[in-house]
């Protein structure tokens, strides 16, 4: 199995490459959806800001290759946020492979941002092969200021301030708003859920 | 809930971790990647790196052993020391940090805050103040890496905050360099000022001793993570076991 990095050219990607180098699963950076085309699966990675990671993912032809795309898809962070259909932060549509749209996290009392930090995640469904292996309740790593409020095809959901998705998925397509290659245990086993899915 | 974070902190001098007591006199305590994994592995939340020579001597962080680390754990990480410019802390984060901080030379250039959050977000750009009570008020101090070269800036420590903050940092890291490396509890009263006009996360550093002087930091000063060198690498307080005895405590901590 080969797993495709869709490479934004903004986003830091080693970290996820190191993930996959430790659970000995061979990977390739692609820039292009042809330079993707021997690979089994996807993950779309994000650190940065909306607007110029779906300004280079359409100027790769992403944007259209993703609609169709049957092989399971996994968005990271922003890469997550990217597959729904417009995002607040620089007002700029995305993908639109999932339905919703992102939000700025409002400040609160006690609450700071970026909400940055372990928080727990807790299932918004019975089963899922998402959370194969996990439970209500662990920690995950997160760094964001926008999020995605729980829709109908919310996995699990975190709270900060207001609740909010933090592992989406419908069909193959995807998307971890926490950081699973920076999540220790439970990051790497939600990682490998997502390699061994539909497998 | 967000947990709090229990953070510890490598300080690295030419590839080697080292620990000095009020940032002087240092002695090697291991090797980085060993350390880091060890950490990683004990539950630590998040490692923070300050090579303490960079600033004084003007060289920048070797990306290399940050992609060493990188490769070892699969916790968070940021890297400081003597970034200057968008593409130093580009080189770091490309090479698998998480954050990088800024000390010194965001002092010299408050401007550099600005480009770094433009360029990579805030939620990845530390800046990290050491500070100290100096004629009634705390003030700022740079190039803390080297005593020789030290020195104390005009600006309080409080208005560098807010200001750090209004440029795009994402985090602060406040050392209390009155209390670094002495154990005998965080700085809670510069602390609590910090916490009262810091709306980003804050990091307590400078003191640890006991595992009373974390749930006192994170009770009353409510920071949101406490960074600590000394009794992590002297084996004073195990992570595992301050982490059960927080939840004890009934502090939200990752287990």
């Amino acid at each position: 199995m080969t797993v495709a990095i869709i490479h934004t050219g903004c986003a830091n990607i080693f970290s996820v490459q190191t993930a996959l180098d430790r659970l000995g699963v061979p990977h390739i950076l692609a820039e292009r959806p042809a330079e993707a085309s021997g690979a089994d699966r996807l993950i779309l990675p994000g650190v940065g800001s909306a607007r110029p990671a779906m300004e280079n993912l359409r100027a790769a032809g992403w944007d259209e290759a993703l609609v169709a795309e049957p092989r399971p898809l996994l968005g990271i962070c922003l890469g997550m946020q990217l597959l729904f259909e417009a995002s607040e932060e620089g007002g700029v549509e995305c993908l639109g492979l999932l339905p919703g749209n992102v939000m700025a996290m409002t400040a609160f009392d006690g609450g700071r941002l970026p909400h940055m930090g372990w928080n727990r995640i807790h299932f918004e469904i019975g089963q899922d092969p998402m959370l194969t292996g996990i439970e209500d309740g662990e920690h995950a790593y997160f760094v964001h200021s926008y999020a995605v409020p729980v829709t109908q095809h919310t996995v699990a959901s975190s709270t900060h301030g207001a609740r909010f998705s933090a592992m989406v998925r419908r069909g193959n397509v995807m998307g971890c708003q926490f950081h699973p290659e920076r999540s220790g245990k439970t990051g790497a086993r939600i990682l490998n859920n997502f390699l061994e899915f539909g497998a | 809930m967000l947990a709090k974070r229990i953070i510890p902190c490598l300080d690295v001098r030419d590839g080697r971790v080292v620990k000095g007591v009020r940032f002087r006199n240092h002695e090697d305590v291991g090797d980085i990647v060993s350390l880091a994994a060890r950490y990683a592995g004990e539950g630590a939340d998040e490692l923070v790196f300050y090579d303490i020579s960079a600033s004084p001597e003007s060289r920048s962080v070797e990306p290399e052993w940050v992609k060493r680390v990188a490769r070892a754990i699969d916790i968070p990480f940021c890297v400081a020391g003597g970034i200057r410019s968008v593409d130093d802390a580009r080189a770091r984060l490309f090479a698998g940090a998480d954050k990088i901080s800024v000390n010194s030379p965001a002092l010299a250039d408050p401007d550099m805050i600005n480009r770094l959050a433009d360029e990579f977000g805030r939620q990845c750009i530390v800046v990290g103040i050491d500070s100290r009570e100096v004629g009634g008020e705390w003030r700022v101090h740079s190039n803390t890496g080297d005593p020789g070269k030290t020195r104390t800036e005009t600006r309080a420590t409080l208005d560098w905050i807010e200001e750090a903050i209004e440029r795009g940092a994402g985090e602060i890291v406040l050392n209390c360099m009155d209390q670094d490396g002495v154990r005998e509890g965080y700085d809670i009263k510069q602390l609590t000022a910090a916490r009262a006009v810091c709306r980003v996360p804050l990091i307590a550093s400078g003191g640890a001793g006991a595992m009373a002087h974390f749930s006192e930091v994170f009770r009353q000063a409510d920071v949101d993570g406490a960074l600590a060198a000394s009794v992590f690498h002297k084996q004073v307080i195990g992570i595992g076991e301050l982490k059960a005895w927080l939840a004890q405590q009934s502090i939200e901590v990752r287990p």
